[in-house]
């Protein structure tokens, strides 16, 4: 597959709460490869954006193609499609009730059917990428907030994506922990997975993005690769959304 | 000191005509006849009702809660549809006594047909309690954070399975303690089945009260009885509690 291979196509996306009109006709290509930071005040639409794309928000028009499919259609197999686009939340939402081991083994075993030897063979095989090996016994209450994220990145990894969405995976972390969460993603990224996050790090935008998508007023005004974003943004709101933060 | 032995005297024989009285009653009210029987059997009719209308109420709570969950997540036609009718449902159960629905359903609904009375009151109990349950149910599902729904999708799994391996473990843990109390509730309620001619605990003291002409004795056995099972219960749903309790600290 090329890197140029499109892999999520949003055309005209539009998603309405009520009367506030949160997405304005949001167009935008990923392509395989791609680590796409989505940057932009709050209330912007960027996570509203994200959770459109695996359709846990169901988008008011507008269309979303996922790998030549469009996932937006009435009967399409969303659960299918899911299996193929991980996400992380900013609460990681692990399960309470469940190990960490099986957090992570559930799904492979209920949705895609694989055994439990096989599952627990690949989610030993994640624990060990994110240095949590000895923890696969452990429940989330047991584990800090940089290992919950850093298990959650694992569980979906385990359902081998194609695209892992991010939603401010690090805003609710304490600050020392934020580095060894950003330190997986990085990793990921240079392994060639497809990435969109939301985030606020500009460390990480800048260090391992390959895009910056910059949102206000539920609209993408800026799209630029990092470079050219941190140094010359030509968007008046993205040079004072820049003096703010950095 | 003569007036002294003269009054012992008189306390001494007043306990023991009380108790040869107690012995005499305790005698006629439950042995004689085998009148025990009829509470024997009795509270076996009564467990037997709370059981099995206990069962259909969990599952007739648990379909209704997860539609009721389903409509209020979904814009589905379907589902609101079906939302609806159990509105009426838990409308008309809960606004109308226990005892007219027993009747309505033994004398309308049952009448041309020839079943147990004991399956007629399971029915009735179990549609009646059906009502509590959905909504106890209802509550422990809403009270589990939005975002293991969406987590649980997230993975590719099912609604169907996010609700069986995700939700639903979790809210058990809500609803187990509130359906206790139900049961308790519904144990007691079973005593309104001597309307249809049921035997159950309460009618069997009944019947012995109409026998011996004597209320004391079997009234307040039956009374004791229903106490222990109760007292019994709640130990139960406490120790129940704080299992559940321990878990979460995992």
């Amino acid at each position: 597959m090329s890197i140029d291979e499109v892999l999520i196509s949003v055309k005209n996306l539009n998603k309405t709460f009520g009367k506030s009109h949160v997405l304005k006709d949001v167009s935008v290509e990923i392509r395989k490869g791609e680590v796409v930071v989505i940057v932009g005040p709050s209330g912007s639409g960027k996570s509203t954006f994200l959770r459109c794309l695996n359709l846990l928000e169901t988008p008011s028009n507008g269309d979303i193609i996922f790998e030549g499919i469009k996932i937006t259609e009435k009967h399409a197999e969303i659960n299918k499609h899911r299996q193929k686009m991980g996400m992380v939340f900013q609460h990681f939402n692990l399960f309470p009730h469940l190990t960490v081991m099986e957090n992570i083994t559930l799904a492979p075993m209920k949705a895609k059917g694989i055994s439990l030897k096989e599952a627990e063979a690949e989610a030993r095989k994640l624990l060990k990428m994110v240095g949590l090996e000895d923890r696969a016994d452990a429940h989330p209450s047991q584990l800090s907030g940089g290992q919950k994220q850093r298990i959650a990145i694992v569980r979906s990894l385990a359902m081998q994506p194609d695209v892992m969405l991010f939603d401010e995976p690090t805003s609710a972390l304490d600050p020392e922990m934020v580095g060894e969460v950003l330190d997986v993603m990085k990793e990921l990224g240079k392994e060639g997975m497809t990435m969109v996050v939301v985030t606020h790090e500009m460390g990480f935008a800048r260090e391992v993005g390959t895009r910056v998508l910059f949102m206000d007023e539920g609209r993408i005004v800026e799209d630029l690769p990092p470079k050219d974003f941190f140094d010359n943004p030509k968007h008046p709101r993205v040079c004072e959304f820049l003096s703010k933060i950095l | 000191m003569q007036g002294c032995l003269f009054l012992l005297n008189g306390i001494v024989g007043e306990g023991m005509y009380f108790f040869d009285s107690f012995t005499d009653k305790f005698y006629i009210n439950f042995i004689k006849d085998d009148r025990y029987l009829f509470l024997l059997n009795g509270l076996k009719n009564t467990l037997i009702i709370t059981l099995f209308s206990l069962i259909i109420g969990i599952i007739i709570g648990l379909i209704i809660a997860i539609i009721k969950t389903l409509a209020e997540q979904r814009k589905d036609a379907l589902f609101k549809f079906l939302s609806r009718i159990a509105d009426i449902y838990l409308t008309v159960i809960r606004g109308t006594p226990i005892v007219v629905q027993l009747l309505i359903f033994y004398f309308i609904i049952f009448a041309s047909v020839d079943v147990s009375k004991l399956l007629v009151a399971v029915i009735a109990f179990g549609i009646n309690s059906g009502a509590y349950a959905s909504e106890t149910i209802r509550a422990g599902i809403a009270a589990i954070d939005r975002g293991q729904m969406e987590a649980g999708r997230s993975l590719g799994l099912s609604y169907g399975q996010t609700m069986r391996y995700v939700i639903l473990p979790q809210a058990i843990k809500n609803i187990l303690p509130a359906l206790g109390n139900e049961c308790i509730a519904l144990l007691k309620e079973t005593s309104v089945a001597g309307y249809i001619a049921l035997e159950d605990l309460t009618k069997g003291g009944d019947i012995i009260r109409s026998r011996t002409y004597e209320a004391f004795m079997p009234l307040i056995a039956v009374a004791l009885i229903y106490l222990l099972i109760v007292i019994a219960m709640t130990m139960g749903l406490k120790s129940l509690e704080r299992r559940l309790r321990r878990s979460e600290h995992r």
